[in-house]
């Protein structure tokens, strides 16, 4: 009885055993990184902790990106013991809030909009800056980006990480070089370009499109935030955003005419692609790649296009000032003025403290963590102790650049910053529906009433 | 992941395993030793309650707080029925409830008549069992799926390139100029529609050829030794005898019609004034962040579909008493 007993419990355990030895061979077991091998004399001033205390972060970072970000701190890791683990999803933005109010938001976490930044901090989830990081945003940030991370009350609480920058027209520098075209210097320049290469006749000059599935139209967006920003000015933008001056002010519907001068006229789009009905069906990843034919010469798109240009025959597309495509700034309208940008960037917060927690935040607003990060590839920052060499293309440097000059007024992504019916609702259709044809007051009255009263 | 996260991993779900069939076990046991007297109700209870919690927390709660979100705004505030207001008054959610509209006339009329002149006309030919697949196959099809096919379809070059849209090639066959079918108003409405009746009819056409055949022999033949041509046969002996069925058709149709989201999304996202209400409230809650409308829409949704519902199970109650 006994002996029977024990052998019909033999079989299951020893699966068991099996699966469990055979799973284990599944899980590397992380060893610990040598520190000796490390120099850690960037981290001292982070302090040591013993018995790795563990720092959560939450962030829409994911794949390469995040394996690049989670390298950026494989060195900090080592020489202060804390343990900073990562997890990127794509739902972070819709759950963020969800979370924090269960209290099961991660202690640290990388929100990519400041929108999403002032409801989290508005409603009191988020803890205010510890002073080692507001003082490395005072050192290394500009005004306009610290701003971003201060809330209604006044109080900063989280700092700036990566950005992007938008605005860029793409250009063939081979096709400049052999026609004679200059990059323009100002708004009107630029018009006077357009005309040219369409008068030279073989093409079109602008190639577009905003087609993004549900998404369609956040583009053309892009088009007209640059538009109001460098000929209103940037107090206008933040009024604007705001709804401190309504959306059909005549500074928008100014800035609606000048893209429209270019998107709505049939002369001037859409090189390679079709008429201007053409935008709108047109997917935005493609709607450049007609310069690689020659079928088009000035593209606007941000510079992540960068990593769009492909070319049919499937060989690299080299992106550079003496390469197959480059790209200047959208051009300011007086020469030598201030350059604006719009652009977008992350904000770091954090929904707990401790000082491990500090630790890693003041690190994240460091210049060492922005070069280390720069050098892995694929990003920028807008930090200013950021060595441009560290750039991964001329484009980035390019960008670094920007972002580090002092004339440079900077503005985030105006439609992230709008309230959700509008930014990624109203003024994307009213984009799709200017397109196909509505007139800029139309347009812009039906974007205006969907304004939600608050 | 290491080797001590992937045991207690594995310890965690092993305990789970455990604790239900525990709680499961002493339920059971319980109930057994339930009191003779009332025991029938004991049981019913405690083998309903599970049910019932589900339904409660997965369909009762969600379907009241929906209706309370609907008088709120995006930050939660109370703001009346402004959310309907603004569905009854704006341009834009205006045409989405016209769509809507436009949509639960035609596809389960069309479908169904096409669904049903079909199986008339393939009932007992040679080969049936062929052409029923043939058109039954597109059931089988999701939404999604389908909207990518006919996007494809539909789709657009310039005039002088390669048509790589079947409709554009055809037009450009006969001598005309491409056309951007899915941005053009009002026309992409109905060729939208057209594919929500692709699917539907398999299903209209299954069910009624299925209840063509349960019409019994005498009938027809009685009907036919009357003198009557096939058109009479079919108005009053086919229609008659199928008229169950053609109510469950028509409304199983009209119900799924009424909540049609995939085939929108995929193929204009809501642009070009082709959305409709199941479109839009997914649009306001969760990109807009407009739970509050969202959440109206639904509800109106609701009060859409619950007519047609009602409707069903009494035509189907009535038929039960006539059995």
């Amino acid at each position: 009885m006994s002996v029977n007993h024990y052998r019909r419990l033999a079989v299951p355990v020893a699966t068991a055993a099996v699966i469990g030895l055979a799973l284990t061979a599944c899980t590397g077991d992380i060893a610990a990184q040598d520190t000796s091998k490390t120099n850690c004399a960037d981290y001292s001033s982070y302090g040591t902790f013993k018995n790795n205390p563990e720092v959560k972060i939450g962030g829409t970072i994911q794949d390469v990106e995040a394996d690049r970000l989670v390298s950026s701190w494989k060195d900090f890791e080592a020489c202060t013991g804390i343990k900073v683990s990562y997890q990127g999803t794509k739902e972070f933005e819709a759950q963020i809030a969800v979370l924090a109010e269960g209290g099961n938001a991660p202690d640290i976490g990388i929100i990519p909009q400041p929108g999403l930044f002032n409801k989290l901090a508005d409603a009191g989830f988020l803890k205010k800056a510890p002073k080692a990081v507001e003082a490395n945003v005072d050192k290394w940030w500009s005004k306009d980006w610290k701003g971003y991370g201060t809330a209604a009350d006044g109080a900063f609480y989280a700092a700036p990480l990566m950005a992007s920058v938008k605005g860029y027209v793409w250009y063939s520098p081979a096709e400049f070089k052999a026609k004679g075209y200059e990059t323009p210097k100002t708004l009107d320049e630029l018009m006077t370009l357009t005309k040219k290469i369409a008068a030279d006749g073989d093409h079109k000059p602008w190639c577009a499109g905003v087609g993004s599935g549900d998404a369609t139209g956040w583009a053309g967006t892009d088009w007209v935030e640059d538009y109001v920003l460098r000929q209103a000015g940037a107090d206008t933008y933040d009024k604007w955003i705001k709804h401190e001056i309504p959306f059909n002010d005549p500074a928008i519907a100014k800035a609606f005419d000048s893209v429209g001068s270019i998107l709505k006229n049939p002369d001037y789009v859409n090189g390679g692609l079709g008429d201007v009905s053409s935008i709108i069906s047109t997917e935005f990843g493609d709607a450049g790649l007609p310069i690689l034919d020659g079928k088009c010469s000035l593209h606007h798109q941000a510079s992540f296009y960068e990593g769009f240009w492909k070319k049919a025959d499937g060989s690299k597309v080299t992106v550079s000032p003496t390469g197959d495509v480059y790209a200047f700034l959208l051009p300011p309208v007086k020469a030598g003025g201030e350059q604006a940008v719009t652009g977008g960037g992350e904000l770091v917060g954090a929904f707990k403290s401790s000082d491990q927690i500090t630790a890693v935040l003041s690190y994240l607003s460091s210049d060492t963590w922005a070069n280390n990060r720069v050098k892995e590839g694929g990003v920028i920052s807008a930090n200013t102790g950021l060595d441009p060499k560290n750039a991964s293309s001329d484009l980035l440097a390019q960008s670094i650049k920007i972002l580090q000059d002092p004339k440079t007024v900077f503005r985030f992504d105006g439609s992230d910053l709008m309230p959700g019916a509008v930014g990624t609702d109203s003024f994307w259709k009213g984009i799709v529906s200017w397109l196909s044809g509505d007139g800029t007051s139309k347009v812009l009255d039906t974007i205006e009433a969907s304004w939600p009263k608050s | 992941m290491t080797t001590a996260d992937l045991l207690g991993k594995i310890i965690q779900v092993v305990g789970a395993l455990a604790a239900f069939s525990l709680v499961i076990g002493l339920v059971l046991f319980l109930i057994d030793r339930a009191p003779k007297r009332g025991r029938d109700y004991w049981q019913l209870a405690f083998f309903i309650a599970p049910a019932l919690i589900l339904l409660g927390v997965g369909l009762i709660y969600p379907a009241f707080r929906t209706s309370l979100l609907a008088f709120t705004n995006s930050s939660g505030k109370w703001v009346g029925g402004e959310n309907f207001v603004w569905m009854f008054t704006q341009p834009a959610a205006l045409i989405t409830l016209g769509n809507t509209l436009i949509w639960v006339v035609l596809v389960p009329t069309v479908a169904t008549a096409i669904g049903l002149g079909y199986a008339v006309f393939i009932d007992k030919s040679r080969g049936e069992k062929y052409f029923k697949a043939l058109v039954f196959m597109p059931m089988a099809i999701s939404f999604v799926g389908a909207g990518i096919i006919w996007r494809f379809i539909y789709d657009y070059r310039v005039a002088g390139n390669a048509q790589i849209g079947l409709l554009n090639q055809i037009v450009v066959w006969f001598g005309g100029q491409p056309v951007q079918w899915l941005q053009t108003t009002p026309i992409n409405t109905f060729l939208l529609i057209v594919v929500m009746i692709w699917i539907q009819t398999g299903f209209a056409m299954v069910i009624l050829s299925a209840a063509i055949k349960g019409i019994p022999t005498e009938q027809v033949e009685a009907a036919e030794l009357d003198g009557t041509n096939a058109w009479q046969r079919f108005t009053n002996v086919t229609l008659p005898g199928i008229r169950g069925s053609l109510v469950v058709v028509i409304t199983t149709i009209s119900i799924a019609t009424l909540k049609v989201f995939d085939i929108v999304r995929t193929m204009t996202a809501g642009n070009f004034n082709t959305s409709v209400i199941a479109n839009e409230m997914y649009t306001q809650a969760f990109r807009a962040g407009e739970q509050g409308r969202g959440a109206a829409l639904a509800i109106v949704l609701f009060l859409m579909v619950l007519p047609i519902v009602i409707y069903n199970v009494r035509i189907l109650r009535k038929q039960r008493e006539i059995r």
